[in-house]
This record gives structure tokens, C-alpha cells and sequence, in this order.
């Protein structure tokens, strides 16, 4: 008996050392997110902030930013969702490979999709000349910022927005079926609003992602320039100095956004489920 | 009224394999069969959720095999309920009405007339995770009552729920049918099934093996998988011999006495386990069927204790505790069962 005390007390006092040492490891992960961003808010000085903050280059910026990832994820929800929806719900031929194609952007280079995608768009192409045709043009617009942040953030939307659905009970749609609703019907007044939480929280995943998009944009459109691309050119022309006051108002700027938007998505979720 | 003939369906781990039987207007058909043989399944056949893979299905005469789930008014209630989580009760119950586009003041005044009917008056500004068992079960079966479906499927609505809602929900069913709803009941309970059904039918393997009135297939099992199912422990398949006053039924090794004046030829011998007398030594009495055997089972049952005895074919015996502790019965013990010729039943087919 004694002994077996003994051993028991050894045993949790080995579980206290192993949280202490994942504690640790976990600490240095989290001062190597943190450390860098706090460095670069701390060298800037606070009138080269100011100035940078009434610098209408910067701000058009961050406003082009803003409506471009929030714009594109609008209208790409629009389809977005109910792929999601067969996904998570039908077996077809290939589900296999179209899950793959859907994860694809994530893991090709930023540039090389900015690359596909200034191919698809440019002077020539079908959707080029079509656009031409309508009056606007995808190179060197919100238009190719949009198609650029969508084609490498939509992952995240549709990913979060499966999960969603899968996690609702089929036996649900069944019982709405049963009622007398529509499959449509169906979809919007059980499906949608019961994956509501996955599709919102992908839906800012992916708005948050859109919005620091470089890669892809740079190579579809440079300008009007979107934040990003401003904060590679200031450091390009001139500097280490001139590129950190914006990169310090876009990390806050992103910032106050994305937990804007989950408070938002919270209440909303608390409002619908009471 | 409701007519399946050759109901097929396979599906993963399992089969319907043309299940066939007839429901008539304001029955309270009772299906009965173990759990996971598929019930579900044929149930969600008979509402359009499910695609058949072949036979049919007719309501009132129409074929409505292939017929979209909105057209079939044939209302399905599943055993965990399926209430809508993000709506309140009041939503659960309209939101049938609703689809089909009824005024507002239709639905208020029908919702008012089902929440009264099914017991829910108090509960309408409940949220669904907030109700008991029973509760969620009445909104579940008021939610499809309030689409007035011809036809109402019930799957399992009783097992779930702790004794008193029961025997609520059991006498709420009562009530709907004597007010002329015709009702399918899928359960796995036969007790349920006796105290519910005009008609019970008997699901085994993927097909209807056996229809009739409660006391019918009680009197009458047709096949040992019935007569285990009401409890009815001795089945013997076999042929009775002819002659006068007391004859043999020969049923593989063994030679039961048996009472009857039926023609002889093929049928099925049954016994009650309680009719069967167990002793240590040969009985002297008058019983005409005494078999030495061997216990390989002993399983304690309610209201007593059931020995399985191998008599060249398994016997069951039911005993009370007491003569369970006097005699001392393990697995492996050697002993005699008796029974008298006329606790055997013969029934021909």
C-alpha cells in the first residue's frame, strides 16, 4: 500500500515536470510570434506612426485592402458555401481528388498562383478580352486583387465551412425533408443556420488571410497598391524605416479587425442560439 | 390503406430482403424485431428518404415508390427526435406548416390545437436542448402530427424514455390511434408492442416472417425466432405421428408425448420453460416427457432463474430462486427434466 502511494505520487510528479517542460517549449513558441512584432512596434517612433498615418498612400492602401479581402470573400462565398455543402454531404466519383484541388492553393508558391492566375486574366485570354469587353480590367484593379486574395484564401472558407456541415446531424435535414421542406428550403433554414459558426469563423479566416495576401497580388496587380505590396515597396526604395511605420498600422489594423469580427461572429452566434 | 410488397434495400451491414406486409386504415401496426435489422431503414423507405432498390409501396391505392418525400404524407418520427436545435419548441412545431406556406393564423390556431393534443401547452418558448426525453418525444410527434400525415411512423419512441413517460407516451399513442391516425411502430420490445398493437408483425433477417393480432402470434409462432421473441423458450420443428389420445411429435432425437386431436404431419411443438420440472433423480410421477440432460446454461431472469439443459436438443426450464439454492444447479450438473404431455402444444404448418 505504501508503496503503491509512493508510486502514484512519483507518477504525478513526472506529470508536473512533463507540463512544465511542454509549458516552456510552448513559451518560446509564443515569444517567437510575439517578439518581432513588439521589436518592430517599439523602433518605430511615434512621430514616424504619425506621419505615416496621415500619408493618404498608406491610408488609401489599407482601405483597398480592406474592401478588396472583404469584397472577394462575399462574392466567393456565394459558391464557396454550397461546394462546401456537397462535400460534406455526397459521395461522387473523385470527392478524393476535388478535396485535394480545394487544398492546392495552400500549398503552392504564392508567386506561381499569382503567376497561373496573371495567365487566365491577361490581355488575350477569354476572361481578359470578356472583360475588356464589359469595361474594366482584372490587371491593375480591385478586380485581379480580389480574384488574387480569393484564389490562395478560399481554402480556408471552404475547409471551415465543410467541417460545418458535416458536423450537423444528417438526421435533421431528413426530419425537414419529411415536413414537406424543399432540399433548398432544407438547406437554409436547417443546414445553413446550424453550420453558421464554421462558415462565419471561415469566412473571417479567410477575409483575414485575403487581407495579407502579397504574393499572389503583386504579380496580378502592383497597383493601385494594396498594403502589402506598399509596405515590399517602401522597403524596397527606401528602407528598413520607411516600410516599418506601415507594417506597425497594418499589424494593427488587421488586428483590431479580426477580433472585431470574431466578437462579432460570437454575438451573433449567442443572439441566434438564445 | 399502406400496401409494401418486396421491399428490397441493401445497405451496409445489412438487408431488406423483400419485405412484404399491408397496413389498413387506423391500424396500430406494430413492428417488431431485434435492434439494428434495418427498421430504421424501412421505415425511411416508406417516407421517400431512402431510395429502394426494388418492389413497392402503395398508399391508398397509388403507387408512391419513386414519389418525392413532400408528396407521400407519411410522417416519420425518429427515435432520437431530430428537433431542430436552433428553433424553439413552437418553431419545431410550425416549421412543417410553415414550409407548406399556411397563413400565420392557421399555424398559431393548429399549433395551438397540436401542442394541447400532444401535451406541450407549457413548453412553446422552450429552447430544445432544454426538455427531458419524454418532452422532446411529445414535440417530435407533434411536429409531424401538426403536417396531418395519412400515415404516422414512429421508430422506437419509447425505448429512450424512463418509465413514467412510458407509459405517458404509450397511452398518448393510444389516444392519437383511437382518434383514427393509422400508425407503423417499429419497436424492439415485445411488452411494448402487446400493450400498443391492433397487429404485430415480426422482422427478421430483412423480411416480414410473421403478421397477425397480438394474442394470434402469441397462440401461434410460426418459427423459433418468434417464439424466442414473446419469451416462449421450446420450439421443436417437426412431425406429429398419427394416433389416438396421447401421440408422439418427433422433433430430431427426441420423441415428445403430446396431447391433441390435430392431423398429423409437419408442425411446431411448443413449451412454456415454466412447465418444465427439473430434478437430481428419475421423477416417479405421471409426467409423460422425461429427459436425463446436462445444464450448459444458467442465467438468472426476472422472477427466477432459466437452466438450458441438453437433451439431445437445448431445453429451457424456468425455476424459482429457492429451488435454484436447494438443488444447487451449475453448468455441467446432470439432471432430469419433466413436463406433462398436455404442456405441449402442437400447432400444424
Amino acid at each position: 500500500m505504501q508503496d503503491r502511494l509512493r508510486s502514484d505520487s512519483g507518477r504525478l510528479h513526472h506529470a508536473g515536470l512533463t507540463t512544465l517542460i511542454f509549458s516552456l517549449l510552448g513559451g518560446l513558441i509564443l515569444l517567437f510570434v510575439v517578439a518581432p512584432l513588439l521589436g518592430m512596434v517599439l523602433h518605430c517612433p511615434a512621430e514616424d506612426l504619425a506621419k505615416a498615418a496621415a500619408d493618404p498612400a498608406v491610408t488609401e492602401s489599407i482601405w483597398l485592402t480592406l474592401w478588396t479581402s472583404m469584397a472577394a470573400t462575399m462574392i466567393f462565398a456565394v459558391s464557396a458555401v454550397p461546394l462546401s455543402y456537397l462535400l460534406a454531404r455526397k459521395q461522387f466519383p473523385l470527392k478524393g481528388i476535388v478535396t485535394g484541388i480545394i487544398d492546392l492553393p495552400v500549398v503552392i508558391p504564392h508567386s506561381a498562383a499569382g503567376i497561373a492566375l496573371l495567365g487566365l486574366i491577361s490581355r488575350g485570354s477569354l476572361l481578359g478580352d470578356l472583360s475588356d469587353n464589359l469595361g474594366f480590367h482584372f490587371i491593375g484593379g480591385p478586380a485581379g486583387i480580389m480574384l488574387a486574395m480569393a484564389y490562395v484564401s478560399l481554402p480556408f472558407l471552404i475547409n471551415a465551412a465543410r467541417d460545418g456541415f458535416s458536423a450537423v446531424p444528417e438526421r435533421l435535414e431528413k426530419a425537414a425533408l419529411n415536413l414537406g421542406a424543399s432540399p433548398a428550403r432544407v438547406f437554409f433554414t436547417i443546414s445553413m443556420p446550424l453550420a453558421w459558426r464554421s462558415i462565419l469563423s471561415g469566412m473571417i479566416l479567410m477575409f483575414a488571410r485575403g487581407m495579407s495576401e502579397f504574393g499572389a497580388v503583386v504579380i496580378v496587380t502592383y497597383h493601385p497598391m494594396i498594403t502589402p505590396v506598399l509596405i515590399y515597396e517602401r522597403f524596397g526604395a527606401f528602407g528598413l524605416r520607411y516600410a516599418r511605420p506601415v507594417s506597425v498600422i497594418f499589424v494593427a489594423v488587421s488586428l483590431a479587425v479580426f477580433v472585431f469580427l470574431r466578437f462579432l461572429g460570437r454575438k451573433s452566434v449567442n443572439a441566434q442560439s438564445q | 390503406m399502406l400496401k409494401v410488397s418486396d421491399l428490397c434495400k441493401s445497405f451496409s451491414g445489412f438487408s431488406l430482403k423483400k419485405a412484404s406486409f399491408e397496413v389498413a386504415e387506423g391500424e396500430l401496426f406494430v413492428m417488431l424485431g431485434p435492434s439494428g435489422v434495418g427498421k430504421t431503414v424501412l421505415l425511411e423507405c416508406l417516407a421517400g428518404l431512402e431510395r429502394v432498390d426494388s418492389g413497392s409501396i402503395t398508399l391508398d391505392g397509388k403507387n408512391i415508390t419513386c414519389a418525392p418525400i413532400q408528396e407521400r404524407s407519411i410522417g416519420l418520427v425518429y427515435q432520437d427526435q431530430a428537433l431542430f436545435p436552433h428553433l424553439t419548441v413552437w418553431e419545431n412545431l410550425a416549421y412543417g406548416l410553415k414550409v407548406r406556406g399556411h397563413s400565420a393564423e392557421t399555424i398559431r390556431s393548429k399549433i395551438d390545437d397540436i401542442a394541447e393534443k400532444v401535451g406541450v401547452g407549457a413548453l412553446l418558448g422552450r429552447r430544445t436542448d432544454t426538455l427531458s426525453g419524454g418532452e422532446a418525444q411529445r414535440v417530435a410527434l407533434g411536429r409531424t402530427m401538426a403536417v396531418s400525415p395519412r400515415c404516422l411512423l414512429l421508430d422506437e419512441p419509447i425505448s429512450s424514455l424512463d418509465a413514467r413517460s412510458r407509459s405517458e407516451m404509450r397511452r398518448l399513442i393510444r389516444e392519437l390511434n383511437r382518434a383514427g391516425q393509422t400508425i407503423i411502430h417499429v419497436t424492439h420490445d415485445f411488452d411494448e408492442a402487446l400493450s400498443l398493437a391492433s397487429r404485430i408483425a415480426f422482422m427478421e433477417d430483412g423480411r416480414v416472417v410473421q403478421t397477425g393480432p397480438p394474442d394470434e402470434v402469441f397462440r401461434h409462432p410460426q418459427s423459433e425466432f418468434v417464439a424466442s421473441f414473446i419469451g416462449l423458450r421450446n420450439f421443436f420443428r417437426g412431425v406429429l405421428e398419427p394416433g389416438e389420445g396421447t401421440r408422439y411429435f418427433i422433433s430430431g432425437s427426441i420423441r415428445l408425448s403430446v396431447v391433441t386431436d390435430a392431423e398429423p404431419g409437419n408442425g411446431v411443438a411448443t413449451l412454456s420453460a415454466e412447465e418444465v420440472v427439473l430434478s437430481a433423480e428419475r421423477p416417479a410421477g405421471s409426467a409423460r416427457n422425461v429427459f436425463p440432460g446436462r445444464v450448459i446454461d444458467v442465467a438468472a431472469v426476472r422472477g427466477g432463474i432459466e437452466i438450458v439443459l441438453d437433451v439431445g436438443t437445448e431445453l429451457t426450464a424456468r425455476i424459482s430462486n429457492e429451488s435454484m439454492n436447494e438443488m444447487k444447479i451449475s453448468c455441467g450438473c446432470e439432471l432430469w427434466a419433466s413436463f406433462k404431455a398436455t404442456a405441449v402444444k402442437f400447432h400444424p404448418g
